[in-house]
């Protein structure tokens, strides 16, 4: 999970909070529990939280990440769906 | 220098600035101190920070251990860019009251919500706060 993240590393994507916050930046890292680090983030929607107008980078728990909205054309979907269908083959045996 | 290359690690933000936000809704200003592998934090000089509208207060605290599941983000304040220009600083006590007239209006449409859903025969969907892996 995380190498498909790995290799996001330097691509901007919107992460949506489980406490309804959207946050676009561009992804720096990604750890083994999904914990996010964002670098040059900038609050989505109408700045309804204005506490994040002087944060720059920020990083961010993985236990409260909803989505990750990926571009799509940064995702080998068919690499993607055979990675998963081995990882579940793995997962059964 | 990264001590595990490729990981979301907060070694590099000790002893600067940052902003936590909590589970609560809470927003805590201060020196990261410490840090561990459940994002537990040991914030120094801690400011809590009260936002209603475009006003804000803060609330001195001195230090805070903040268990890691509490955590919903963490950011490193950018000294240059601590913006009072679009927001207000106002008093404790007029932050606080303002922050009493907010939960008050949001209880009360809160109740009206309830009993409109009641009187269609509905209920409402409970929150989901127990959701930790």
């Amino acid at each position: 999970m995380s190498d498909t993240f790995g290799s996001l590393v330097g691509k901007d994507v919107v992460v949506e909070l489980k406490n309804d916050l959207s946050i676009c930046g561009t992804l720096h890292s990604v750890d083994q529990y999904l914990n996010i680090k964002l670098t040059d983030i900038s609050v989505t929607d109408p700045e309804k939280y204005p506490h994040m107008l002087s944060v720059k980078n920020c990083f961010i728990r993985g236990s409260v990440v909803r989505y990750v909205q990926l571009p799509a054309d940064e995702v080998d979907t068919q690499l993607l769906q055979d990675a998963a269908r081995k990882e579940a083959m793995q997962q059964k045996q | 220098m990264n001590y595990m290359p490729g990981t979301a690690s907060l070694i590099e933000d000790i002893d600067k600035k940052h902003l936590v936000l909590l589970r609560d809704g809470r927003t805590l200003i201060g020196i990261l101190r410490s840090i561990d592998q459940f994002a537990n934090l040991v914030l120094h000089q801690t400011v809590e920070r009260i936002h209603v509208g475009k006003k804000f207060g803060d609330i001195p605290r001195g230090i805070f251990v903040v268990r890691g599941e509490n955590v919903v983000l963490l950011g490193e304040v950018d000294l240059d860019k601590e913006c009072d220009q679009i927001l207000q600083r106002v008093s404790i006590e007029e932050i606080l009251e303002e922050q009493r007239m907010e939960q008050q209006a949001k209880l009360e449409s809160e109740r009206l919500k309830l009993q409109a859903v009641k009187e269609r025969g509905l209920s409402m969907p409970k929150a989901d706060t127990l959701d930790d892996f």
